[in-house]
């Protein structure tokens, strides 16, 4: 049971952690433009696969170090040259816009890379356990992803809170006519940010590629969870994200690993219903199979009765 | 007049839709306008939510799948004859149940517009699709559940068994369906939705509650969202969770998009569109979603009104009887603007073609050649320079043209 | 008994209070402008009274009932109309709509989902009227959002008078039009709400003195003084306050 309870746990942190890669970036491009970027688990997926590519000739390490560089700028391209120009036209607009680019996105990888699932395996140097518990063994990769993730995030929270650009970001994202009146070009710092975001998701993407497999598919399977998670810690706030993060991380997993369901809630209750009974999907129900519906349970709960999420304060 | 001009429209509108299997009646070109009959139910009812009240919602397939789960096992029921009625109703049993759906998830999602609304939606949608692959019984998993239409009572003779009958049934439908729904825009409750799409603020001071007028809409749409379902499970006889999940839900966002958002013409024209570019273009390309996904992002970028508002643009030029002056130079530009369409989408095939040649406009390319890409690339930029050569001049017409004349001004 | 009256009116945002203890009781068929300098709270107090902010404390009382936290909607269907400062109203719907939105409620047509709008004639009409009194039933065809801005003023006034409410509040209703505009206005308002009660907000003192009854004057969140106009004029304290800004100034 507890080495059960501790594999969960940790699986769960990797899962929030690489949650929270994605949905940093997408909390720092929402509370700059006010947007809910769509795309950006697209960016995670075009990570995962520019990684591919690259460490077919130079290796996993390159492709960790380019990979992400690719998608920030081509970020910043879409930035530029598409968002903006729709960003007159509102909210609505912007986001049906990310919604096609997500759309044309997978399309495009299915173009260039094709329908199926790519070998992306991760670096034989790491290909050994960390440790074994009770029997079980944990994956250096893991470990590496959790050790990625949080000097990412150190690293993020210092640029944020003590460099000087740093300083100017967090301005412009509440004063952005302010800090354009102090000489600094808004545009451009806009533009940066939506490329440090899609870069991290691109990061997200390269070491997630080997575990969670590359293929077209795997944006929209994450990207609607990073979405929940924004939306569940309070759209614009760090903090939230974090939190809402490794939530559904953890729940997810322990969802998973653990193997109860209404069948045993019954036998609790000493209740029985017959087995073909309409309903007997609901009286068979288990907690592994309701796993994946628990994020969106989620959401939907927490919009009908905190509209702001966990610590948000802005609305819309 | 009026009422005459607009009746004619109607009229027309009625008789385009009951000649259509005259003129092509092969079995594919039916099938293509049962789609098409579909579509366009389905895309109104979500330009009720967007392009009307403003909603953007990324769940409107909830609506349409529910209603039609609802109709497939109503036509299981008539088969085992636990009810006897005929099955041109089975519509109106999707309806009600898109109805109802759209009651109790409107209760709690139509207080805000905006992202919060657009979240619910995903929310509830990914939810009810990901349940469905949960209740097996009722949604039949991955396979889905299947009914057999033939088993009601006959009507005047006619038995359902072909698909040009289930076309005039649908086609009927189609037909009461749009009506109603126009009739919806010039109501108060309808006027209102626009009035809360424009300025949720104000709506309050002239005495309506922003979210009970989204509520209204919202309904509305859920029940012509649950006719089009409802439709959907007479024509296919099945029906299966792909058709209430997000991809459902995002291409009929695209059909409204492309169609033209706020014109109540511009969803059918996208539904139109999409189904015919659909059925034609999936076979001769695999890349057809991907020209998809093209076609939608510059809709966004370049003509937010879609292809409706684009045609609307030429209002003006109309009315002041210089709509001919554009001709010439559109010809100009267009030309240009259409060969570089089709050299990139050979471009496109050549390097996506795993046989020899390329069977492109009765032309046969070889992409092993370098001469090939070559010659495309010419003519790609070829005619993107003419394009920039004839820009300025088709700018030029169209601003003499929609120019306010000294005179009428007032 | 006063058609509205204020009672210990508060509103903080945050910690500041903006609005400190308004006392106000206005009279049924009266003409009552407030005025104050600019970041006073009148229009927090005009937000206050239509519903689009609560109150922190205290009672705001519109006929026989107490409203300080009523919905704005709820409010208004008690007839209470009122305009904004800031322009607000129906960008992409077109001007004849804009007014006749502001005419179903008090025509009785509810959530109607049945009625034909084209088939309504006498509210038809009464929408026509409407646009003639704001000069802009040649416009009538164009969208809101593109009329010049003198227009939408007048728009936005004639959202607020289309409906015929009992009371009606105007925050600023001339301000950003030419003086023959505003001359207009003040005819077209003197007339709308003859019988009336009218409250409202407005820079222009030229224009308060002509039309008010009764004018008070706000000052940082208090009224300071409450009164007939020639009494208001001859307030030292009031003009120390106020008027003697708007004399120096113009
Ligand atoms: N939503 C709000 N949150 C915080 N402070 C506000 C808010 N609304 C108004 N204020 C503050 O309240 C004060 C009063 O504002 P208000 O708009 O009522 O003034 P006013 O008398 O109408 O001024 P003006 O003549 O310029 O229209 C101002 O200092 C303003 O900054
Ligand atoms: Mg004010």
């Amino acid at each position: 049971m507890l080495d059960v309870f501790i594999f969960a746990t940790l699986n769960g942190l990797v899962t929030g952690l690489l949650l929270f890669m994605l949905a940093s970036g997408l909390t720092l491009i929402f509370s700059m433009m006010g947007v809910l970027n769509f795309a950006h688990a697209s960016f995670y997926m075009l990570g995962a696969y520019f990684a591919y590519s690259i460490s077919l000739y130079f290796g996993f390490w390159t492709g960790l170090i380019f990979a992400p560089l690719i998608v920030g700028v081509l970020g910043a391209f879409v930035e530029r040259y598409g968002l903006r120009r729709v960003h007159q036209a509102g909210h609505v607009a912007e986001l049906v816009f990310t919604f096609g680019l997500a759309f044309l996105i997978e399309e495009a990888v299915q173009f260039f890379w094709g329908p199926g699932t790519k070998n992306y395996q991760q670096p034989e140097l790491l290909d050994f356990p960390l440790f074994t518990l009770f029997g079980q063994e944990f994956p250096a990769y893991r470990g590496f992803m959790i050790g990625i993730s949080i000097t990412i995030f150190i690293g993020l929270y210092y640029l944020l809170t003590r460099s000087r650009i740093g300083i100017i970001i967090q301005a412009a994202i509440t004063h952005p006519k302010t800090v354009a009146n102090l000489g600094h070009n808004v545009p451009l710092i806009f533009m940066g940010v939506f490329g440090v975001g899609t870069a991290l998701a691109g990061v997200a993407g390269v070491i997630a590629g080997p575990v969670l497999t590359t293929f077209p598919g795997m944006a929209v399977v994450l990207g609607s969870i990073v979405f929940v998670i924004v939306v569940i810690g309070g759209l614009g706030s760090l903090a939230g994200a974090f939190i809402a993060s490794l939530l559904i991380g953890l729940l997810q997993s322990y969802a998973i690993a653990s193997d109860v369901g209404v069948p045993d809630l019954l036998n609790l209750l000493g209740l029985e219903f017959a087995r073909d009974h309409p309903l007997t999907d609901l009286w068979t129900m288990t907690l592994p199979q309701i796993a994946p519906i628990l994020p969106f349970l989620l959401l939907v709960l927490v919009l009908i009765f905190r509209p702001t999420g966990l610590l948000g304060k802005r609305e819309q | 007049m009026a009422f005459l001009k607009k009746s004619t429209i109607w009229i027309a509108y009625l008789l385009a839709l009951l000649v259509l299997p005259q003129f092509f009646n092969s079995i594919l070109a039916i099938s293509i306008y049962n789609q098409m009959a579909i579509a366009i139910v389905f895309a109104l009812s979500y330009n009720m939510l967007l392009g009307q009240g403003g909603m953007l919602s990324f769940g409107h397939a909830v609506y349409f799948g529910l209603g039609g789960f609802l109709a497939v096992h109503t036509l299981i029921m008539i088969e085992f004859e636990t009810v006897y009625f005929s099955i041109i109703f089975i519509p109106l049993v999707g309806g009600v149940i898109g109805l109802l759906a759209a009651i109790f998830i409107g209760s709690f999602s139509t207080h805000k517009a905006g992202t919060v609304f657009a979240m619910i939606s995903l929310g509830i949608g990914e939810l009810i699709a990901a349940s469905s692959l949960i209740f097996v019984s009722f949604f039949g998993g991955e396979a889905g559940v299947s009914g057999d239409r033939t088993f009601g009572p006959p009507l005047f003779g006619v038995e359902f068994l072909q698909d040009v009958e289930i076309y005039y049934l649908a086609a009927g439908w189609v037909f009461i369906a749009t009506v109603f729904m126009y009739l919806f825009t010039q109501t108060p409750a309808g006027r209102m939705a626009n009035a809360v799409r424009d300025n949720p603020e104000r709506a309050e001071f002239i005495g309506y509650s922003a979210r009970r007028v989204r509520f209204i809409s919202f309904c509305a749409a859920g029940f012509f969202a649950g006719i089009a379902g409802g439709l959907f499970a007479l024509n296919y006889e099945f029906i299966t969770e792909e058709n209430l999940n997000a991809a459902t839900s995002g291409r009929v966002l695209l059909m409204a998009y492309i169609g033209g958002l706020g014109y109540f013409i511009g969803p059918i024209v996208g539904a139109v569109i999409l189904t015919l570019m659909n059925s034609l273009l999936s076979n001769y390309s695999e890349l057809w979603m991907l020209y998809l996904g093209i076609l939608f992002l510059l809709t966004v970028m370049f003509l937010p009104r879609g292809f409706a508002g684009f045609i609307m643009m030429h209002q003006v030029a109309w009315i002041r009887g210089k709509l001919h002056t554009l001709f010439i130079p559109y010809l100009l530009t267009g030309i240009p603007a259409l060969i570089l369409i089709l050299s990139c989408v050979a471009l496109l095939e050549m390097s996506h073609i795993e046989e020899e040649v390329l069977h492109y406009l009765g032309l046969e390319l070889n992409p092993a050649t370098l001469l090939t890409w070559v010659i495309t690339i010419v003519i790609a930029s070829a005619s993107l320079f003419a394009i920039r050569l004839t820009l300025p001049r088709l700018r030029a017409a169209w601003e003499a043209a929609n120019a306010i004349p000294d005179s009428e001004d007032g | 008994m006063a058609i509205l009256s204020l009672k210990d009116v508060r509103k903080n945002f945050g910690k500041t209070e903006i609005i400190r203890g308004v006392n106000l009781d206005i009279e049924r068929g009266e003409k009552h402008a407030i005025i104050g300098p600019n970041g006073a709270g009148k229009s927090t107090l005009f937000h206050l009274i239509s519903g689009l902010y609560g109150v922190t404390h205290g009672t705001i009382q519109f006929k026989e009932h107490l409203i300080q936290n009523r919905t704005p909607y709820e409010i208004s269907r008690l007839g209470l109309a009122r305009s904004f400062q800031v322009t607000n109203i129906f960008p992409r719907m077109n001007v004849f709509e804009n007014v006749r939105c502001a005419l179903f409620w008090p025509h009785g047509y509810r959530y109607s989902f049945w009625h034909l709008l084209g088939r309504q004639t006498e509210l038809n009409e009464r929408t026509l009227q409407v646009l003639e009194q704001i000069g802009l039933q040649d416009k009538m065809h164009f969208p809101a959002g593109e009329l010049a801005y003198a227009q939408q003023r007048a728009l936005e006034l004639g959202i607020a008078i289309a409906s015929g409410a009992e009371v009606i509040m105007l925050d600023e209703p001339v301000a950003g039009m030419s003086h023959s505009e505003a001359e207009n206005a003040v005819q077209l308002i003197r007339g709308i709400t003859e019988g009336k009660t009218l409250i409202m907000v407005e820079h222009d003192m030229s224009i308060v003195f002509d039309v008010a009854d009764r004018i008070s004057v706000l000052v940082y969140g208090e009224i300071i003084a409450c009164d007939k106009p020639e009494n208001i004029r001859a307030n030292p304290q009031v003009q120390e306050a106020y008027l003697g800004e708007v004399a120096v100034n113009a």
